[in-house]
This record gives C-alpha cells, structure tokens and sequence, in this order.
C-alpha cells in the first residue's frame, strides 16, 4: 500500500508542488515591488471565482483548454508532442463558422452537429495528415511539423478574413466573417442563465462529456490500449502487433480532431464568427494544461479550469491591485519549469546528501546493493 | 622479463555475478596475445578494468612495472593504453582527422586542419593505416572507420593496442588487412592483445593466448603448439553436461520450415545469409552460436519483426513469409525474444495487460474493440497461479517484477495459447538457478505435448541439454545440424567457431 | 514585376531577416551541442525588454543592447541549467521559457513604465548608410538606411561560421552534440561546452530581440517578437543547421515578408505569402527539398558514468 500512496503522491503531489513553487515565487516578486501577496492572490482568487459571474467566464474559459488538452494528452499518451494544436483548433473553428452560415436550411440540431463534426475533421486533417505522414515515414519530428502546420493554419484562416474580398469575409470594414446561422449557436450550460451574463454554454457539458471519452477510450479500448503501448515502448508494440505508424498518424489525427471540436464549440458557444483574435494561444496554453493533468483526463478537467482561473482571475487583479495581469503568465511559465524539471528534487537531495558533513563515500549508490 | 602490462588476481563483482574472479595475464612487449572465450567469460570486464571504464574489487593492473589506478578511460589513455572497441565512437558527421585529433586538436584558438590532415596522414602512413583524412566517417566501410579508431590510439600515443572482437563487423578481406596492420605493429614492438571467441583467427595471428571460462583466466599457452580441439576444450571445458530428465523425441510433421532465408538486419547488413532448416512438432531445435552470428534476426525474421530479402518461411505448410506479426500471431506461433525487458514486455503495463500483450485482439480479451478487463484478469491469475509468478498480483506493473518473474510472464503469455511453434530466444539469460529449472521444465512439457520448439541461446549447455537437434550458426550461416543425442560440448564449440568439423553430420545445408 | 525594382522591398529584406538570422543562428550554436532550443521566442523578447529599458535610464542605446545580451545570457543559463544538469525535457522548457518570457517583459513593463509604453525618449542604435555600398547598384539598395545591427549581422554570419567551422571549440561542440561518449571518453567536457552552445545561443537570439526593440524602434510592446522566434526555429532548420543556411533562409523568409509588405493593397493574399517559410521548413525536414537532419544527439541530456 506504500507503493499506492506514493504513486497517488507522485502524480496529484508533483503538480501541486510545481504550481506551489511558481505561486511562491510570484509571491517574492510581487512582495519586492510593494505590494502584499495575500492582497494580490485574493483578488485574482476572487476575480476567477467570486461569484456566479466570474465563475462562469472561469469555466467558459476553461472549455477550449479541456478539450485541447485532452487531445494532446492522448498524443502524449502515444508518445508524441503535438505542439501545433493552435492551428488545429483554428482550422477547426474556420470550418464550422463555414458550415455555420452556410447551411441555414438545416434544422438546429444537425446543422449544429454538422458544424462541430466538420470542425472535428478539419483539426484531425490538419494534426494527422501531414505531421503524422512526414513522422510515421519520414521520421520528421512532429514537435517541427505540428508547429509549422499551426502557424500555416492560422495563416489560412488570417487569409480567409483578412482581406476586402476575401473567400469568408463579411463586407464591411471589420475582417470577420458573416454571424452563424442562430440555430446554431450553443444554449447556454445551465438553463435560467445561472451564471449570469457570461458566455458558458453547453460547450463545457460538451468537455465534461469529451474528457469521460477520453478515459473510455484511453483505458477500455483495444485502440487505447494500442495507443498507449505504442507510447511506452515501440519495440514491444511492434512484437505486440501493433502496427506503429499507422498508429501514428491516427493519434496525431484524434489528437487533431479534439483541438478542431474546440475551434467548434468555441465559435458555436462563444464567438459566433470568425474574428481576429488568433492571439488567444488556447493551442499553447492547452499543452501547460495537459502537463500539469500527467495526461490524465480528469486532471485535464482540473488543470483546465486551473488555467482559466488564472487568466480570468488576472483582470480582475490588475484592476483591484494594481498588479499586471501578465504576472499569471509569468506563472505559468514558472509552473511548466518546475513541471519538466520533475528531476530536480532527486539532484537537489543528492546534493544534500554529498554537502553534509561525514559522508565522504561515492555518491554512486543508486542502484541496488552488492549481495 | 618483465611484462609490459600484467593483470594480478583482478577481482570484479556485480550484483549477482562475479565476472572476474582473480584474473592474471601478462602482455609481453612485442607479442600479440590473444584473449579467448565464450560469451560471458568475462572478456569484456576485463577490458574495461584495463581501460579504466571499471575499477577493480580487488587485485592491481600494472603498466611497465608501475601500478594504475585508472578512474577513467581519459586516465588510462593518458597512460598509454589504446583500445578498440567492437562499437566504435566515432562522430560520422565529421572527417577522419577530426575524429583523430578532437581532444588534443592542432592549433591555438584556430583549429588548423591542415596540420591536423597532416598528421593523421603521416601517421596513417607510420603504421600502415591507408585511410583519406578528409574524408566522411559516415562515407567509410567498416574495416576503413576501424583504423580511423587504431589511428585515434596511436595519435594519443599509444604503447599498447586492445582490440576488442575486431573481426566481428569485418568482411574476410578487411580481416585480412587488419591481420597485416597488427603484424606491422608487432614488428615495430607494439603489444597487443586481440579479444576474439574465432579460433581460427586467434591461431593466424596471435603468440600466445590466453583462455577465459566464467570469469576466470584457465590457461595461457604458446598458440604455436596448441591444436584447435585443445583450445576448443580450454575455451568451452570439459564439465559434463547437465542433461535433463526426459524422453525420447518423438518428432512429428515439419512445422517450420525456413528455406533458403536471407535477412538485412537494421544496420543494413545481411545478417542471415541463406540458411535452410524445419522444426517438427514434439521436437526442440536448439540453434547454437556465437552472439552476433545472425541467430537474433534469424528469429525475427521467422516472428515477422524483420523483413524476409530472400527464401520462404512456411508454417504447417503455409507460406508466412510475407504475413504481419499479427497474423503470425494468429496463425500459432508464440515467440519469448530476447531482451524482455525492451521486447517482452510494456514495463509501464500491469500484468493482466502484459498477459494480452499479443492476444488483445481476440476474445474472450476483447469484444468489438472494448477490452475486457474481467477475461483477462482471470486469466492472468489463473497464469501467474500455474507458473508462480510472485507476488501473486496482476494488478502490478511488470517492471516492478524481478527479471525471473518477468520472464515467467512471458513464458506464461506465450504458452497458455497452445501454439504449432514456439520460438524461445535466451530464455534464462540472468536468471537464478530455480527459475532457470522451472523454464527448462516447462519447455521440455511443451515438447513431449507435440509443440514445435525453436530455441536459440548463447548458453552452449543450455542447448545442449535441452535439444533433440542443433543448429549451429555461424556468419549468418547454418554450419551444421548435428543430433544432440551424440553431440559433444568439443564439437559443437569448435563448429561455432566457424570450423567445419570432419565428417560425421547428418545434414549439411549450404556454404 | 515593377516591384522587383523597389529598392525598399531589398532593404526590407535585409531588415526583416536580422530578428530571424541572429535567434536562428543562436539556436544552431545551442543545437549543434545537443540542447535543442524552441525558446528563442521568450529569450528574444526578453533581450528586447532590456534593450529599451536599459536604453532609456542609461541613455546609451549601446548599453542597452548589452544589457540585452546579458539578459539574454542569464535566461538562457537557467535553460541550459535545466536541460543538462537536471536533464529536463528541452521541449518543455523551452515553451516554459516563452511563457515566462512574454509574461515577464509584459510584467516589467507594466509595474516599471505603466500603461502607456515606454519612454518616446529612449535612445535608439544608430542607423547607417555606408556610401560606398549604398552607391553600387542593386547592393546599394539592400544597404539604404540599416541599423548598425544589419551590418554587425553580416559579422556574426561570418564569424559564427568560422567558430563552429574552424576553431577548436567549434569542433569540440559540434562533436558532443553527434556522440557525447565519445567525445567524453576523448576527454571533452560535454557539459561545459553545451553551457557554451546555449548560452552563446541566447545572447544572439537577445540581440536579435533588441533589433526589434532599439534596432528599428525605440520602444517595447507586449509580445512585440509576434512569433519571430518560432520563424527563426524554420529557418535554423530550413538551413540545416548552419550559420550561412540560417541566414540564406532568413533572407529568404525575410525577402517573403517584405514582398507582402510591398504589396500589400494590391489584392495579393499577404497571408498565403507567409506560410512560405513554415511550408518550406515541412518539405525540408520531409526530405523534398534537400534532406534537413538534425545533430545525432540534439535533445539527448548526457549523463555521463551511466
């Protein structure tokens, strides 16, 4: 039962620890600029979720970054880094305002899905295709292809707004395209307008709903089972059976499809329409959210609403306390450090262990004893 | 006279093995001495201790009379030792001469390549290494990137050359070539000492040799009056076999049969090179050899993990030649590979999913694509009851096993679905000696229940104990098949040395 | 084709490639060592932050581009700390670093200089015209009015060419980044020298930044870098990780962004012009437009007696 609690420890304790840091950290930086901590990270605590209304901004925050991340911690469950999910989530959205506006016969629901499933494809193209291909055949590392394709991506649907005439842009002199069709915009999370004002709808039972999916198909299929063998060891796949490129490019692919259904839900739910606001970076953000969760989906759900908190709480703090709200970037950042330098507590014991006094032997005792 | 580097009673313990028990050896200056042995001798711990890459238990290594204590290989090249190893470290992006020099570089802030060109090319010409020190080490042959390792000692001042299992990569000219460099060296008072399991090398080009057996030096004699039979006996002993308790073979239909089978293995080389044999049902077929003779591929080729270049594999009649491992799998073969920690087993996986590692597919595992825990739980206890797999719970991950549970685990898995033919490679490699009995038992069950038996393994009294016929390999070639009924450990030993022996086999395929 | 003979799309090349071809050739030093470095984005702004900060309160925009260099140095040195001593994934902390990067010059910005940006008054590099240069047709028109920092580009080219090429050191790094072990058993110190690749690596990818910041302005904005360090990653790569490729393909992806800037309002899609370097990148590491690999061990930590 030791070995439980450790690895309980391990995988919920390493996060918290990581996020304590960086919180402690932002803590001293704010501390030597004048201002009090506790001041400070109550008023981001309380602008994330103070009341009905924040909370709501918080979660409808949170509901692109849940469904990212849940595609890429499929990736990393397989082993791979899909770093190019910004550019799969705009294809995505791109492809269901598309479909969105121009399929205005249909009745609400399947226009609706029609929109979310279109979204869904054009991201698994855009993550499957061509860095799944390039990496299952040509061994081009995904991190460079994935990237690559997003800023490619979002440069096509920059194209597709930006210009007077262009392919989806509504005339006018803002580059956005035409308003969906209103039967399809998402109904709101809860019904009576719970949370207010805020834009939470249905998108984030959508998430909730994604991230159960993910578990079922991680844990209870022979895909999944293919997916993360493929991920802890090739060789053994390949003994397994299991045909590891095509594995490939099918997880870039579903890593692919679940950032476009983001794009989806964010235009159906939220915006409405293609507009300029490719500087969101839910793509980025997404891969922090599926680090902090170990690639866990239920822990996606978590580290995803951790991150809305942060950046809805951030407002709130720059306009009570004065303290910019990109000090929450500066902790992120801080938060993936501490997160990829998990080996940092081990060095920093044998550190201890070879400065304290008595103890002059080899610091070589790692492995296991002489018989 | 003194030896010019002397080994005294060199003790080296790992957990679980001791790989050199009081060890002696003395180089002369001038001789070329051979180091001799079985894989698992001990030859390569002793190389490392010279080379500074291990330290001694106990014991001392001597250099010109002084005592070393070498915490490093820098330290022992600083001595003077140059070594060779049998996987090169080289830097295939850049030139010989860069290679040759990194480290002690010509030139101040510049690196003056002209001069480091020179160098390499005057003392490519010194000691009779013909090699282009402009060029690519990534563009060169093997034998060529071997001087460029020879000549890397020799810019470092080398006084003595260790050549680590030189011929292994090398084709029969390149042996040649290297066979005329190390004479050029002995005449100009170079030791060195040449690790090899060939015989017929050790006897063209050494002095005198000196024969390792588990872990220990057995005899150092003149190769001049030394027969091949008696360096053979030295290197494999004279120990009576331990032949296990069991009947007769009674060999059914032909369940495997390979033709003709060449295979590339991932380093592009042709590994198995036309080899031809079958494996009946109710029969073990021991394939005997020296690592790196081409029986690994040789088997992975037949479990489908390689490509076939040439020749057929059929199985009870069928051409598999061509069929994904999946489909071999589903066909009946089973197949324990090697390296179970990097091949057998997903480490991170608990055992019921390990157990249907390679049975994923099929019900009562799964169901439509949904896995179906409970089967499979059942299964793998029932399984890890049979074999005693310890601790008794499959909910633990497989790398928190002790390497004889884990290979239980896989023996288990590969068995409990009755396949036409298993293919066991090492089975035991590292066990104890109760797990090593348990598997020996339980692949004898197999036999006697009409299981084709493929077993590969360096262990010569491994296959020796349990086959009803051997194989043996060498160069990616089927030397001979042999009874194990009338082999003996002499014949065997000198036939995986690449020796022919006269007369006296059943069948002989190919050459 | 009138456009071809506006000497304002050539110096705009040239200009636009100087934050593409320092952060690219920065990052060839830190990958040729086996540290492989997606953070020049976060580094750049970095460098870009205290280029003007130090800039305006030492009213030396010279000082401010070494304190560009040693902030770019110092964040780099916690990077290289993370990767090689605590063998942390590069990958992760390299987008670490961007985070931290563009939050913290946004930070400092905001608590040092307020809402309004920073100071109108902050000195910049000078620009200069050489008129022996500015005189010869068509190269004059690349020269027309550069900042200093084009010209001490070209020397970096050059220079970081024959440093990796023909300088010990350059042989030393280039190797521990092929085979580590071997390099290690020569007697190389192969942390040593990754620390130098990229620590070396983020200063010129600072300089790059402050090229932005003091360079062609005077001034510093949130996320002001707009993605420069991640089209510096394409072009280390599309250049095979070579000083003069990181630079040829700086120029090219720089010739692509002047191009659309010349055009702009002629009905050309900019936006597809821009894609040219990411598609370029794809093909190369895909090997269809000349095959583009990586140092055997870039990405590898080393750690040596295992």
């Amino acid at each position: 039962m030791n070995k439980f609690w450790r690895n309980a420890l391990r995988s919920i304790g390493m996060p918290l620890l990581a996020s304590l840091f960086a919180i402690v950290i932002g803590g001293i930086v704010v501390a030597a600029i004048g201002y009090n901590p506790l001041v400070v990270y109550g008023s981001l605590i309380s602008g994330a979720f103070g009341n009905l209304y924040n909370l709501g901004t918080t979660l409808s925050g949170a509901t692109p970054l849940i469904l990212i991340g849940l595609g890429i911690a499929i990736a990393f469950r397989a082993g791979l880094f899909n770093i190019g999910a910004d550019g799969q989530y705009w294809v995505g959205a791109m492809v269901s305002v598309w479909i969105g506006y121009h399929f205005t016969h249909l009745p609400g629901l399947p226009h609706i899905l029609l929109a979310l499933l279109g979204g869904m494809l054009a991201g698994g193209i855009w993550g499957g295709i061509v860095p799944g291909l390039t990496k299952a055949y040509l061994g081009a590392h995904e991190v460079i292809t994935t990237m690559m394709m997003s800023y490619i991506g979002i440069f096509l649907v920059e194209y597709m707004i930006e210009e007077q005439n262009a392919p989806m842009r509504q005339p006018g002199s803002f580059p956005v395209s035409p308003p969906i069709a209103g039967n399809t915009q998402l109904a709101t999370f809860l019904p009576l307008n719970v949370f207010q004002q805020a834009q939470l709808s249905v998108g984030l039972w959508i998430a909730l709903a994604a991230a159960v999916v993910v578990w079922i198909l991680l844990q209870k299929t022979t895909f999944g089972f293919q997916v993360r063998a493929v991920g802890f060891n090739q060789r053994a796949s390949r003994y397994a059976g299991i045909r590891v490129p095509l594995y490939t490019v099918l997880t870039l692919g579903i890593s692919g499809v679940f950032a476009g259904l983001a794009g989806g839900v964010q235009m159906l739910g939220v915006q409405h329409q293609l507009n300029d606001s490719f500087a969101s970076q839910y793509g980025y953000t997404a891969i922090v959210v599926s680090l902090l969760a170990r690639n866990n989906p239920f822990g996606c759900i978590l580290s995803g609403i951790f991150f809305a908190a942060l950046n809805t709480g951030g407002q709130n703090m720059q306009q009570v306390s004065g303290v910019p709200a990109s000090l929450t970037d500066v902790l992120t950042g801080l938060i993936i450090f501490f997160v990829a330098a998990e080996r940092l507590i081990p060095v920093l014991r044998a550190w201890a262990r070879r400065r304290s006094p008595g103890r002059r032997s080899h610091p070589a005792d790692e492995g296991g004893t002489l018989a | 006279m003194e030896a010019f580097l002397e080994v005294r009673d060199v003790t080296k313990a790992f957990p679980g093995v001791l790989a050199n028990d009081r060890v002696n050896l003395s180089l002369q200056a001038g001789e070329v001495h051979a180091i001799l042995g079985e894989n698992g001798a001990g030859k390569s711990t002793l190389m490392k201790l010279i080379y500074g890459l291990y330290q001694p238990d106990a014991g001392e290594i001597r250099l010109e009379g002084k005592t070393m204590h070498f915490q490093s290989p820098r330290d022992a090249i600083r001595a003077g030792i140059g070594m060779v190893h049998q996987h090169f470290m080289l830097i295939p992006a850049l030139t010989v001469a860069d290679n040759v020099v990194l480290g002690e570089e010509p030139g101040r802030i510049r690196y003056d390549r002209k001069e480091a060109v020179r160098r390499v090319r005057a003392l490519s010409e010194q000691y009779r290494l013909a090699v282009d020190p402009t060029a690519k080490i990534g563009s060169l042959s093997v034998g060529l990137q071997q001087r460029v390792e020879i000549l890397k000692a020799f810019y470092r001042k080398a006084k003595v050359l260790i050549l680590d299992e030189p011929t292994a990569l090398l084709t029969p000219q390149e042996t040649e070539e290297l066979f005329e460099v190390v004479r050029h060296l002995k005449s100009q008072g170079i030791p060195v000492l040449f690790i090899s399991h060939k015989l017929d090398e050790v006897r063209a080009i050494a002095d005198r040799v000196t024969v390792m057996r588990a872990g220990r030096t057995v005899e150092t004699v003149p190769v001049a009056g030394a027969t091949a039979q008696e360096l053979a006996n030295l290197m494999v002993g004279r120990d009576v076999v331990l032949r296990i308790d069991k009947q007769p073979a009674s060999p059914g239909r032909a369940v495997l049969d390979v033709r003709d089978l060449a295979v590339v293995g991932d380093d592009k080389q042709e590994r198995v090179r036309g080899v031809s044999f079958s494996v009946h049902a109710g029969e073990i077929f021991g394939l005997a050899g020296i690592d790196g003779n081409g029986q690994f591929e040789l088997v992975d080729a037949v479990a489908g993990l390689l490509r076939v270049a040439r020749g057929s594999i059929h199985l009870d009649g069928e051409d598999i030649s061509h069929l994904t491992p999946a489909q071999r799998i589903a066909q009946g073969m089973s197949y324990v590979p090697q390296d179970r920690q990097l091949d057998g087993l997903v480490l991170e996986f608990d055992l019921v999913e390990n157990t249907i590692l390679r049975d994923f597919r099929r019900r009562p595992f799964s169901r439509a694509g949904w896995l179906q825990r409970l089967p499979a739980l059942r299964h793998t206890e029932r399984l890890m009851e049979r074999f005693d797999v310890r601790p008794r719970n499959p909910e633990r991950r497989a790398g928190e096993l002790s390497g004889g549970n884990q290979q239980k685990v896989i023996l288990a898995r590969e068995v409990s679905r009755n396949p036409k033919l298993l293919i066991v490679a090492q089975p035991t490699r590292g066990l104890d000696v109760g797990a090593i009995e348990g598997i020996h038992r339980e692949l004898i069950r197999l036999r006697d229940a009409g299981t084709a038996v493929l077993l590969v393994s360096l262990e010569l009294d491994e296959i020796l104990s349990l086959s009803d016929r051997i194989g043996v390999i060498h160069h990616g070639r089927l030397v001979d098949i042999v009874s194990a009924q009338t082999a003996t450990r002499e014949q065997i030993g000198l036939l995986m040395t690449g020796t022919q022996a006269p007369g006296g086999s059943e069948e002989v395929f190919n050459t | 084709m009138t456009v071809l003979a506006n000497p304002q799309l050539w110096a705009g090349t040239l200009s636009l490639a100087v934050p593409l071809a320092f952060p690219a050739i920065g990052g060839t030093f830190s990958e040729r060592t086996g540290v492989v470095n997606i953070a020049m984005e976060g580094i750049m702004l970095v460098g870009a932050f205290f280029a003007v900060a130090c800039s305006h309160w030492t009213g030396s925009a010279w000082l401010g581009l070494l304190a560009a260099m040693a902030a770019g140095g110092l964040v780099s040195w916690v990077f290289a700390w993370a990767a090689i001593r605590i063998a942390a994934d590069q990958v992760v902390l390299g987008m670490a670093i961007n985070f931290f990067g563009a939050g913290i010059t946004a930070f400092l910005l905001n608590t040092i200089f307020g809402y309004n940006g920073t100071p109108t008054t902050t000195p910049s590099l000078p620009m200069v015209t050489i008129p022996a240069l500015a005189h010869v047709p068509v190269l004059g028109w690349f020269f027309h009015q550069q900042s200093i920092l084009v010209y001490l580009m070209l020397a970096v080219v050059i220079a970081s060419h024959w440093f990796l090429f023909h300088t010990r050191l350059g042989l030393r790094m280039r190797a521990v980044g092929e085979n580590p072990l071997a390099a290690d058993t020569l007697g190389l110190n192969v942390w040593r020298l990754r620390y130098t690749g990229v620590i070396i690596g983020g200063i010129l990818s600072a300089v790059g930044g402050a090229y932005l910041s003091i360079g062609i302005l005077n001034s510093f904005d949130v996320n002001m870098t707009n993605g420069r360090g991640y089209i510096a990653l394409a072009a280390m790569i599309f250049g095979k990780w070579t000083p003069f490729g990181s630079f040829g393909a700086a120029l090219l992806f720089g010739f692509a962004s002047s191009l659309g800037n010349a055009l702009q309002g002629n009905q050309v899609p900019t936006d597809l012009l821009a894609m040219l370097p990411y598609a370029l990148t794809i093909l190369a590491l895909a090997g269809l437009v000349g095959r583009s690999t990586a140092p055997a061990a870039d990405g590898i930590p080393y750690l040596p007696n295992r």
